[in-house]
């Protein structure tokens, strides 16, 4: 019972990773309309920042999260004024591809810059804690809360702000938030730099639990489309679900089924999500 | 009738060319890569029916020619079969393993279909790399064997196999051509410029996509299974999506939707790589940069934008003679 309660603690601690990058992906697929491949190269260059800032600069972990969200967030705005907002109306192959040029730029830009090394990032919070019994990492724990609040404050973001609402109305109904008058421009950079930061944050969050190297975001990003697509396009209580879904499946599938096929797990259950419903769990009318 | 007659020397000429360029030029390093551009752009020419005919980007095609190249290096090592049976087997399951991925994956549409296929793609890099016991795991497949004997042709010379690459490239590139001057291909261009549309005149468009997406599978084997045994040694990184990204750029870079586009593309960026060695690993400094300004200027790549050039010069050429005759008959009439 012990093994079952910790493997559902990690399961919530990799969940919490996968919701904060899911989150950002989706916020992104209401504006853009197609995914954001390049999503999980920004989650690359957020932990490399963060590493560069607390062993470069000597800064504490806070403050070199900050940084890196900083960073990874005004990298995003680039690549929307840059790239997408000139590909408003082209249809979604050339924004995809567009994606994935952004996404080959970075990765191999990560490769020049730090090295294909596997890094260690180490964490002011190494260590153990003893939790209802439970015997813990303290990081791990700090992964859970700081998702926790980051969502909170997302959610207060998009529902008690004027910014915030116009973000959701733009993903609902485009046609619709510009008849209102919303900034459309404003909307889609301010999202992209949130989408970035969050991304930033998950990856400097994970770090110091998982390792720091140019191809980390792969499985991450693509583990991503696979929650937004089971928590439906665009939804912001569906990312977070799905997120925290496929955290708990993966960590006790590998447990108690094979640790080798973990990582398959979750593209099965999106073959057989597609399979038995093409559109999607959760999307309403006809996409 | 004219730029009919110049596209027909043109192709005869670089068709010759490449029939001659062993003979003349027997230089071994260009040889090994012109036949691994030949081997790659059978793929690319797959991946062009479905993403650049019917207009539905699959991020499986590595996992495809994975399962080409797989599939000859385990019926030729542990199977035991020959080299020509194991080739044809292997196109065969390539295919068989299309259709059965395309009947599911094209129930979705547009992004979800994207991001189905990836995770297809995932799945096969996944399984390859996991499955030990039966692919060698991450240590790879070795000791696949060259072509085997055709009666009294052998295959055991580097020039005897660029023969070999480049006599299945032009099957490829004929039967390409075949497609898509014929009626089928006309409907996969149909469905790419409008679901709705074609749907509304009568084209059945999961046949159709089915058909154009079990191709791009049974190209993708055959480039897969080539490979194998020209390089003679596979490992489950020939099946990760940046595999699937290159061939992405290949078609990019020389114009998706066109006849020509995978094999000048693919020529182009590999000898590019090839010539900037020192680039190697960081080939996609510069790559990365060059597709999305592929996408956003020129989205039709060389092929595409050279033959809007045309295309566009004749409509001049056609437009001034219709003035030059109306100027006439006006000057006829007053006369």
């Amino acid at each position: 019972m012990e093994l079952l309660f910790q493997q559902i603690f990690n399961g919530l601690t990799i969940g919490s990773v996968y919701t904060l990058v899911a989150l950002g992906l989706t916020l992104v697929f209401g504006i853009l309309h197609v995914p954001n491949f390049a999503h999980g190269a920004f989650y690359m260059v957020g932990a490399y920042i963060t590493l560069m800032m607390m062993v470069g600069f000597g800064f504490h972990y806070w403050i070199a999260i900050l940084a890196s969200v900083a960073v990874v967030a005004l990298l995003g705005v680039v690549t929307q004024q840059l790239i997408f907002k000139k590909l408003e109306g082209a249809d979604g192959m050339r924004m995809m591809v567009a994606a994935i040029g952004i996404l080959l730029f970075l990765e191999a830009f990560g490769q020049f810059m730090w090295g294909t090394e596997y890094y260690r990032m180490d964490t002011p919070y190494g260590s153990v804690v003893n939790l209802f019994g439970l015997t813990v990492t303290l990081q791990r724990l700090l992964i859970i809360v700081a998702a926790v609040i980051l969502m909170l404050a997302l959610h207060f973001f998009l529902t008690k702000t004027m910014i915030g609402a116009a973000i959701v109305a733009m993903a609902q109904n485009r046609e619709g938030a510009f008849l209102v008058g919303i900034n459309a421009n404003q909307v889609a950079w301010l999202t992209f730099a949130i989408a970035g930061g969050l991304a930033a944050a998950a990856a400097s969050l994970a770090s110091p639990i998982n390792l720091v190297f140019p191809t980390m975001g792969n499985l991450v990003i693509m583990k991503a489309f696979v929650i937004i697509i089971i928590g439906g396009m665009g939804s912001i209580p569906g990312a977070i679900l799905g997120g925290y879904l496929l955290g708990l499946t993966e960590s006790i599938g590998a447990t108690y089924i094979s640790s080798d096929y973990k990582d398959v797990i979750a593209f099965l259950l999106l073959v057989v999500i597609l399979t038995a419903k093409p559109t999607g769990l959760f999307t309403k009318g006809v996409q | 009738m004219l730029n009919f007659l110049s596209k027909r020397v043109l192709i005869s000429i670089v068709a010759v060319a490449a029939v001659l360029f062993p003979l003349v030029f027997p230089n071994m390093y260009v040889l090994q890569l012109l036949t691994l551009v030949f081997i790659w752009s059978i793929a690319v020419y797959g991946f062009n029916i479905i993403s650049g005919y019917v207009g539905y980007l699959s991020l499986a095609h590595a996992g495809f020619f994975a399962i080409g190249a797989y599939g000859l290096g385990l019926l030729t090592t542990k199977g035991g079969l020959s080299y020509w049976l194991s080739l044809l087997l292997a196109v065969i399951i390539t295919s068989i393993a299309g259709a059965l991925v395309g009947v599911i994956a094209l129930r979705t549409k547009s992004h979800f279909f994207a991001i189905y296929t990836m995770c297809v793609g995932v799945i096969v890099y996944l399984l390859i790399d996991k499955w030990d016991s039966l692919t060698g795991g991450v240590r790879g497949l070795i000791g696949i064997p060259a072509p085997g004997n055709l009666g009294p042709i052998t295959f055991d010379t580097l020039t005897s196999q660029y023969y070999l690459a480049l006599f299945f490239l032009s099957f490829t590139i004929f039967l390409c051509y075949r497609i898509v001057h014929s009626l089928l291909g006309r409907t996969f261009i149909a469905i790419r410029n409008s679901e709705e549309l074609a749907k509304t005149i009568g084209i059945s468009i999961m046949k159709n996509q089915l058909l154009a997406f079990t191709l791009s599978a049974l190209f993708a084997g055959l480039s897969g299974a080539l490979y194998a045994s020209f390089i003679r040694f596979i490992g489950p990184q020939i099946s990760a999506i940046t595999v699937t990204f290159e061939m992405l750029m290949y078609l990019l870079v020389g114009g998706i939707g066109t006849l020509a586009g995978p094999i000048v593309g693919t020529l182009i960026v590999i000898s590019l790589t090839q010539s900037l060695q020192f680039l190697e690993e960081y080939r996609m400094l510069i790559f990365g940069p060059v597709v999305v300004l592929l996408v956003l200027y020129y989205p039709r790549g060389i092929t595409g934008s050279i033959n809007g050039y045309l295309q566009k010069k004749k409509q001049q050429r056609v437009k001034v003679a219709n003035e030059e005759h109306d100027e006439k008959r006006k000057v006829g009439e007053a006369g």
